[in-house]
């Protein structure tokens, strides 16, 4: 095996971390904090600007396929916003991927310009795991689509300018079968936002949809087709667009204060640490694996459900022992006096219960590695 | 030079030799004849006939010249098949020793992987009790020591040849400074980790075997969610544990003044991933023996079924080194620098 990183893909990953040292700055954490948006335009522009993001996004790009995950994991490991940014290149991959040509040229340039974000309505207030049995319709009238229903999580679409929609098509084929997956833009009459408030800061929504009128032209991979489009999105998302070295930024937050209060000569403290150092290691391994196996033309949807099962469960056992270990500061809050880690100690552990809910839950990629990596049978 | 996570076909095809070679000649049967000593002198005759022991060493010592990467390999398949043969210590040891009789494979190495006492006694040293030749560290010096295996040791939860050897009785040789022997034990390590790794694999597949063929309530138990999760676990940890093993060796075998850039999750500093990889490996191999055994209901308990002994070593090889948070402290100060300093 080879983990070195070509001289191309060492430029790419320097050019990123100069753009990061420049635009995610102290001011920029702190916007995404007091806004609950986890989105930094000027950063995404600059990456566009440079054609970084074109250069990362899944069969746009030029340079090495690797890049995307590179790009990634180095905006993760900095704390730079970049939930918006993962849902738009992953959008502009399927456009990429599924979409006619009119749809390529219209959308993507929007995207990997940074100008443009994506939000994704899929899961409803009554159906999250079990995404297939959703109830909002798209019905055919005439030239033209009308879609009524309602989506919840539907994170980013107070800034979004696009709409990826799953909807019912078909009522009489199996519930997988009857679904049409739309892409829109967000001023479409007839939708709806209203913020969801988290527990990790971030604003959500829940969108509304009353007779949103659209043509085929907003059909994305083909009428009753939507099950394989969604399938397709998260094949992109699971494994290498952020998402698996969360722990990282924490560790460096919690070493600083650690070792500014005599706490990081304590062999407990060092052991965990050192522990923590090996899980993050072994989560970007395992990230760079689905990456490398998208580089060489393959759909790393299971290996992706592996990486997401540890990393995530690694990450939240870094929040728990750090938490711990900081005590009482480690429940002070940003900007409060003597908070660990600047208050990161406190925000992860608010953070962290997310990531083994959204884009898969853990206990729904378990099934996924029992089922096709073990070849147990199905169990519901 | 760019991100290849594949074995390649020279180590595949080392992977398919080993692995099949093991599989005739050392089913578990062999392993459970072969304790408590937990060394097969007719196994071992023909793992020589393989070239087995040699096959890291340098060509124009007679060697086969085999990269560490596709010594993980083969420390993986010894770990699949728990063979009785102390393959994994005679490879590492030979990282410094180049005589021919070792190189062949007719005379045999193990490390002694704490260093001596006072008295000049190397306690529990792993394949002590059938190693001709013994190397490890030795007040300030790396010594190499010559003299009778003791063909017993004390029996223990692995099954393991332990035996206490001599640093100071037989024909003794000082290699150098005690500096000298971090690249035997770094290696020693690294391939211990790989064994483990294959431990937790086999365990896996027999756990899994198991669970679709046993029926409680009229249906496989494989087929209970509960299981199903726990089962769910182990290649996660298995394929993390093989990946951090080959970056060690990676490292090891390409990489001088690696990086140790924790704070970015930079590490391609040989030694610093070699431990990572036994502390993780060790994890990992534990955990798979842990469920398999507990998913095969009473009959895991029973010494007839195989998985007692995956269990068993599970903890032997991975304890023998030392406790793990000794091990995690010394990690810790590779990768945070030490308390003093």
């Amino acid at each position: 095996m080879d983990f070195s990183l070509s001289p191309e893909v060492v430029e790419f990953r320097d050019e990123i971390r100069r753009i990061v040292r420049e635009f995610v700055t102290p001011e920029i954490a702190d916007r995404m904090h007091t806004t609950g948006v986890f989105d930094a335009p000027e950063l995404n522009l600059e990456l566009g600007r440079r054609g970084i993001l074109e250069r990362a996004c899944p069969g746009l790009g030029k340079g090495d396929p690797i890049e995307m995950y590179v790009m990634f994991n180095e905006l993760e490991k900095a704390g730079a916003p970049y939930d918006g940014l993962a849902v738009a290149l992953m959008i502009a991959a399927v456009v990429n991927k599924l979409g006619t040509d009119e749809q390529k040229e219209r959308i993507i340039p929007s995207i990997i310009s940074g100008e443009a974000l994506v939000c994704m309505g899929y899961s409803e207030a009554d159906f999250g795991s079990d995404v297939a049995s959703i109830k909002t319709r798209a019905v055919k009238d005439g030239d033209e689509w009308v879609i009524n229903g309602s989506k919840m999580w539907t994170t980013l679409a107070q800034v979004a300018e696009w709409l990826i929609l799953l909807t019912r098509t078909d009522l009489d084929l199996p519930k997988h079968k009857g679904l049409t997956m739309f892409i829109l833009p967000m001023n479409t009459p007839g939708i709806t936002v209203e913020p969801v408030h988290t527990l990790g800061t971030e604003i959500t929504n829940a969108t509304w949809y009353d007779d949103v009128r659209v043509g085929d032209e907003a059909v994305l991979g083909g009428e009753n087709n939507g099950w394989r489009t969604m399938t397709t999105v998260l094949a992109f998302e699971r494994g290498v667009m952020g998402g698996t070295n969360a722990g990282v930024p924490l560790l460096r937050h919690f070493h600083e204060w650690a070792v500014a209060n005599g706490v990081f000569n304590e062999p407990t403290t060092r052991e965990r640490m050192a522990r923590s150092v090996i899980d993050m290691q072994v989560a970007t391994l395992l990230t760079m694996r689905s990456a490398w196996i998208a580089s060489s033309g393959g759909m790393p949807g299971l290996e992706g459900s592996m990486t997401k099962v540890f990393a995530v469960e690694a990450y939240q056992r870094a929040s728990r022992w750090t938490q711990a270990t900081a005590g009482p500061a480690g429940l002070l809050q940003f900007h409060e006096e003597g908070a660990a880690g600047e208050g990161f100690v406190e925000y992860d552990a608010r953070h962290s219960p997310v990531m083994s809910i959204y884009g898969g839950t853990t206990e729904i990629n378990r099934n996924n590695i029992a089922e096709r990596h073990l070849g147990l049978p199905k169990s519901r | 030079m760019s991100v290849d996570l594949g074995l390649s076909p020279d180590q595949e095809s080392i992977a398919e030799l080993f692995d099949g070679f093991f599989n005739n000649e050392a089913p578990p049967a062999v392993a459970r004849a072969a304790e408590p000593l937990g060394f097969d002198r007719d196994l071992w005759n023909k793992v020589i006939e393989l070239g087995a022991p040699g096959m890291g060493s340098a060509p124009e010592n007679g060697g086969g010249g085999a990269s560490l990467g596709d010594l993980v390999v083969v420390a993986e398949t010894v770990g699949r098949s728990i063979a009785p043969v102390p393959l994994v210590d005679h490879l590492a040891a030979l990282s410094l020793l180049t005589d021919g009789d070792l190189v062949a494979g007719e005379a045999i190495a193990a490390v002694a992987v704490r260093p001596a006492d006072a008295n000049g006694v190397w306690s529990l040293v792993p394949a002590g009790a059938v190693a001709d030749v013994v190397i490890g560290i030795d007040g300030h010096e790396t010594v190499v020591v010559r003299s009778t295996p003791p063909m017993s040791g004390p029996r223990n939860h692995g099954s393991m040849p332990l035996a206490d050897r001599s640093a100071r009785e037989g024909t003794r040789t000082v290699l150098g400074p005690a500096s000298l022997f971090d690249t035997v034990l770094d290696r020693w390590k690294l391939l211990t980790a790989a064994a483990l790794v294959g431990i937790a694999d086999a365990a896996k597949e027999l756990g899994v075997n198991y669970v679709k063929e046993r029926e409680q309530f009229g249906v496989p138990v494989g087929s209970f969610q509960a299981v199903q999760h726990g089962l769910a676990d182990l290649p996660v940890a298995i394929d993390g544990g093989r990946l951090l093993t080959h970056k060690a060796a990676w490292a090891l075998d390409n990489v001088t003044d690696g990086l140790i850039d924790w704070a970015n999750n930079d590490i391609t500093d040989g030694p610093a991933l070699a431990t990572m990889s036994l502390l993780f490996a060790a994890d990992a191999a534990v955990m798979a023996t842990d469920r398999s055994l507990h998913y095969h209901g009473g009959y895991g308990f029973a010494e007839e079924y195989d998985i007692q002994m995956y269990y068993r070593r599970a903890r032997g090889w991975s304890l023998i080194l030392d406790d793990p948070t000794t091990v995690s402290l010394s990690l810790a100060d590779r990768l945070f620098g030490s308390v003093e300093g």
